[in-house]
């Protein structure tokens, strides 16, 4: 980590009293959201564009034989027809080694094909065209011919001892001795504490069992889309919907063999990405058209593509033994988890060991991690990668021990409470952090009150996210009038321009209204990493903060100036300069300092490059309440409850808002959600209706406690809120089923045919 | 997409002879609801759309001697609202109000969902049970066919290509009778039925079942009529040991596939609990 002084520096948030953060104003891009004025991705067009359309495989692994573009360059209207064989070579080393690793080899295959596609929907060629009905036209007339191989759908099949083999030469890491043989295993990942089998020894009571989710998508309204144009001196400009136009420069830098300082990348509004839009699939595509094409290229995913062809994130496998003693103490924990990672290896597995003991001090745990290709899209990030997965199996697993114990599944929780101090599985000892306050205010919540009634039940799971920190940059803008600009370079997914805005003005001590948060281009601020990690609040936030510093440093500089005192004279309240050295002189306003700022040095701003250490880790913990017809296997949830520890909430509605869609995604991974393959490996549920997210009327009003222990590494106590809340719904809901139908049920989706079946073979 | 030709005529003739001349695959639009979701999504190339909804005929509810005559094209959000008709046969009413969303109950009709051809679709078990006959109109004149006859397979129909469904005429009400529809869809909205069940029956003063009819639908091929569904009813009170032989009657009668949406095992016996509680609710309503 680095900044040992700031890490273990304390701070004392006792008796702050803020004026801006913590209360609720109206967001930024509010009416620009609502009135359909913001631009998203696919709201931007040039003069003479051209529109690109994508050849995907039908085939779920195939070997590309031959493309034929001849007949579609030929059409009439036609522009550009790119392959594979269009793209620079990469070396399969040219990876960042990570706890998930970013192959640029994998990555550039991903985007379009070279020698096989490995999933229904894999690209394998595009098309530039004066319209989007004759680049569809043109995208019929491409001729691939294909040798079709043995698609590998799921874990089971991709573990087993013949099963066709992905990639050629591909064996498994991290076992020793390292294998010589080709797999689908590509890594094994493993995270040990203290003497695993001793603590089951010690154990009184044991629990074990099997647990499983599908493969789920992101499920961001809005798809994938780019405008891309490449002028003749080799200059590009990139327009798209992405979580890091940074992210989105670099990717195409590499994948399409240009300079970072070639390609200016512009983030359009961003229609929700959840991690799904950390990577590019579009621009690097949309880049290569045009140059083909000479002309400005515009792509836009429809529903189909992505689902067939982006996100999702890993379907799992996991075994889970808990060993306590009588009274509820954990003794030893043992998680060993498959995770798929889609046609490409780097699963969130790892993260997934990290994670799922994290509620609990527990000095004996052994988790493993399997990284396992199949047939399916290449996994991306999505929410506290890894981890719901993870804590699906553990907090099922502590239900059923509490069941087995006969205890309260919340005593259980409080009893075995990560607090400050304790280790956790992936080897840090805790700061302070929220854990415990959660278990408390579930214990004395109302919900915990309300009686069920019959084929109720309810559940409860606890969840845990690292959070990041990372590079971050921002200035702040002194505008002429008083008024403030406030730049940073993070795409807005979560209302983080109204975060933003509210630390600069308690740092400027100005109302928000006055102040303009902007997300530049690449070109208009300094480097920032993407939108993700739940980090933006947290680093750039931090980075506001500094830059507003920073300017503040320089106007109470220039009241020295215009009073002719020292500038230890000058202090900063109220959004005014005030002299301490005499009352003769008027406090001075940011207005009052901006108005003069020609006569004392020039215009006004400050800036801040961070590379923000201390991000807070943070849990929650989730209250389900659930009723089921023992009829038909549909589940109704009564009651939701998601409490978390969030350090500090700078604008509460965000952060409850966070709350609630990570709790709404998390329903639907529990109940309905799932990829649904044909037997050859075509995904059949291509769209919203019958891939079930939630609808408004499937969720009852969900329920938020904001719990607030500040995190010591920020200056106002900001931990990242955006992926907790997606770890423990899976298991409150699946808990809270399992105790109304009196049956575990271990495997997701919780689908009605499943949950019938389940009640009927129990009977 | 290729060109296609639009027709909006504005009388049942024009559209006969509209339909008569075309000369490729041609498509009749009421509210378009299910056509133009498969023309975006390419399942279907027509080269002449024909939009019915403009005749007046089709957008008219007239009640008359036989019942309620009403137009193929009348839109589920105006006869939702039509007193007489929710309160003669509330279960055809909420079949068709289940489908879609608010947005598209502004356009959805039963004329569109019946010639859809969709075994799952919401309207037609209700309709079915209710007895309900259409109108049909081509080159050769007015027919006349039963609801349940219209439906022959997954999307299609025993219309013939130059045929139109004009009306949908629901029979009288006999006093002391009910119907209703209910269908499981895995979740509240915005879904697909996965089970469909429609019921229908009379009673005598003594409370004795004399007529009913049973319909399933998104079980079988086609929505499907019941006949042993209602001979389990007939003659009873609606007790406890009718209810179950209808429910055994209904999964008896399935003929479902495995797919996406549900098993054949879960749809057999999700028909039988649906037929159960649809026929509760028609009970209900029928003493009430």
């Amino acid at each position: 980590m680095g900044n040992e002084e700031e890490l273990n520096r304390i701070i004392d948030y006792s008796g702050r009293d803020y004026k801006h953060i913590g209360t609720r104003p109206v967001r930024p891009d509010g009416v620009d959201k609502v009135t359909g004025r913001a631009n998203f991705g696919a709201d931007f067009d040039m003069n003479g564009m051209l529109h690109g359309r994508m050849v995907r495989s039908p085939h779920a692994h195939a070997k590309i034989k031959s493309i034929n573009v001849a007949k579609a360059l030929k059409l009439e209207g036609v522009k550009a027809v790119v392959t594979g064989k269009d793209f620079p070579a990469i070396d399969p080393s040219d990876k960042i080694v990570g706890e998930v690793v970013v192959s640029f080899y994998d990555m550039s295959r991903n985007v379009i094909a070279r020698d096989k596609v490995y999933y229904d929907g894999h690209a394998v060629a595009a098309v530039a065209a004066t319209s989007p009905q004759i680049a569809e036209r043109a995208a019929a007339l491409i001729e691939v011919e294909y040798e079709v191989l043995k698609p590998v759908m799921n874990l089971a099949e991709a573990m087993k001892k013949n099963a066709p083999v992905l990639h050629k030469g591909m064996t498994t890491e991290g076992v020793e001795p390292a294998p010589k043989k080709s797999s689908n295993i590509a890594k094994r990942a493993q995270f040990a504490l203290g003497d695993v089998e001793a603590g089951f020894k010690k154990a009184e009571v044991i629990v074990e069992g099997d647990y499983s989710t599908q493969t789920v998508h992101q499920g961001y309204i809005e798809t994938h889309a780019c405008v891309v144009s490449l002028a003749a001196d080799g200059m590009a400009t990139v327009w798209s919907s992405s979580q890091g136009q940074f992210m989105v420069r670099a990717m195409c830098a590499k994948l399409c063999g240009m300079d970072n300082s070639k390609i200016k990348a512009i983030p359009a509004e961003i229609g929700g990405g959840f991690g799904g839009k950390t990577v590019v699939y579009l621009e690097p595509v949309a880049m290569m058209l045009a140059k083909q094409s000479g002309k400005p290229v515009k792509m836009v995913m429809s529903r189909d593509e992505v689902m067939r062809a982006t996100g999702p994130t890993s379907g799992g496998h996991a075994r889970c033994k808990l060993g306590a003693l009588n009274d509820g103490t954990l003794v030893a924990g043992e998680l060993e988890m498959e995770y798929e990672a889609g046609a490409f290896p780097g699963s969130p597995v790892g993260l997934g060991c990290m994670t799922g003991f994290a509620p609990y001090n527990m000095t004996d745990i052994l988790c493993t991690g399997w990284d396992v290709v199949v047939n399916r899209p290449k996994a991306a990030a999505y929410r506290a990668p890894g981890a719901p997965v993870a804590a699906f199996a553990v907090e099922s697993a502590m239900d059923e021990l509490a069941l087995k114990l006969g205890m309260d599944p919340l005593q259980l929780r409080i009893k075995n409470a990560a607090i400050e101090g304790t280790q956790a599985p992936y080897g840090v000892k805790f700061g302070r952090i929220g854990n415990l306050e959660n278990l408390r205010a579930a214990e004395e919540h109302p919900h915990m009150s309300v009686p069920l009634g019959p084929n109720q039940g309810r559940g409860i799971a606890s969840g845990f996210w690292f959070n990041i920190g990372g590079t971050s940059s921002a200035e702040v803008m002194i505008n002429e009038d008083g008024t403030v600009i406030v730049v940073t370079g993070n795409p807005d997914i979560g209302g983080s321009r109204a975060s933003m805005a509210l630390m600069a003005a308690e740092v400027l001590g100005v109302d928000v209204s006055r102040i303009k948060p902007l997300v530049a281009d690449t070109e208009s601020v300094a480097f920032s990493a993407l939108t993700g990690g739940s980090r933006v609040t947290f680093a750039t936030g931090k980075a506001v903060i500094e830059a507003a510093e920073d300017a503040v440093k320089d106007m109470k500089r220039r009241a020295a100036k215009m009073w002719d005192v020292e500038l230890d004279q000058v202090e900063w309240e109220n959004g005014c300069a005030v002299c301490i050295e005499t009352d003769k002189h008027k406090p001075l306003s940011i207005a009052d300092i901006a108005k003069k700022s020609d006569r004392t040095g020039g215009a006004i701003s400050g800036k801040a490059n961070i590379n923000a250490q201390g991000a807070g880790p943070a849990f929650g913990t989730h209250i389900c309440d659930v009723e089921i017809d023992p009829e038909t296997g549909f589940v109704t949830v009564l009651r939701y409850t998601a409490i978390q520890d969030v350090g500090k909430a700078i604008h509460p509605s965000y952060v409850e808002g966070q709350m609630q869609g990570g709790a709404a995604q998390g329903i639907g991974w529990a109940l309905n959600e799932e990829y649904v393959y044909s037997d050859e490996g075509q995904l059949l549920n291509t769209g919203f209706l019958d891939y079930r997210v939630p609808v408004c009327s499937d969720l009852p009003m969900i329920n938020t406690v904001v719990v607030e222990v500040p995190n010591p590494g920020h200056p106002y106590g900001v931990r990242g809120v955006g992926e907790v809340p997606i770890v423990p719904p899976l298991a409150a809901v699946a808990n809270a089923v399992s105790r109304a139908a009196g049956v575990r049920m271990g495997h997701l989706p919780i689908s009605p045919p499943k949950l019938l079946a389940s009640i009927d073979e129990a009977k | 997409m290729a060109d296609i030709e639009f027709a909006a005529p504005r009388s049942v003739r024009e559209a006969v002879k509209i339909l008569a001349g075309a000369k490729g695959k041609a498509k009749v639009l009421a509210g378009g609801t299910d056509l133009l979701v498969q023309l975006r999504a390419g399942m279907v190339r027509p080269g002449l759309i024909v939009d019915i909804k403009q005749i007046p005929e089709l957008s008219t509810i007239k009640k008359g001697k036989k019942g309620f005559e009403i137009g193929a094209a009348v839109p589920g959000a105006v006869l939702g609202a039509n007193k007489a008709v929710l309160k003669a046969w509330p279960g055809v009413i909420e079949g068709l109000e289940l489908i879609g969303s608010t947005q598209i109950q502004g356009r959805a009709s039963l004329g569109g969902n019946l010639c859809n051809g969709s075994p799952a679709a919401d309207s037609i078990p209700g309709m079915i049970a209710a007895d309900a006959t259409c109108k049909i109109v081509g080159p050769k004149g007015t027919r006349s066919s039963k609801v349940e006859d219209i439906v022959t397979g997954p999307g299609k129909t025993s219309l013939k290509k130059d045929e139109f469904v004009v009306s949908i005429t629901l029979p009288e009400r006999p006093k002391k009778s009910g119907d209703a529809y209910l269908r499981f869809i895995p979740r509240t909205e915005m879904d697909i039925a996965v089970v469909g069940a429609g019921v229908s029956l009379t009673l005598d003063k003594k409370g004795v079942c004399t007529h009913a009819r049973v319909a399933l639908g998104a079980v079988a091929p086609k929505p499907l009529l019941v006949k042993d569904g209602a001979k389990a009813l007939i003659g009873t009170t609606v007790d406890a040991a009718a209810l179950d032989a209808l429910a055994a009657a209904a999964s008896a009668a399935c003929n479902p596939i495995d797919d996406k949406r549900g098993t054949i095992e879960y749809r057999t016996k999700v028909a039988g609990v649906l037929a159960r509680r649809a026929a509760v609710i028609a009970l209900e309503r029928a003493r009430a």
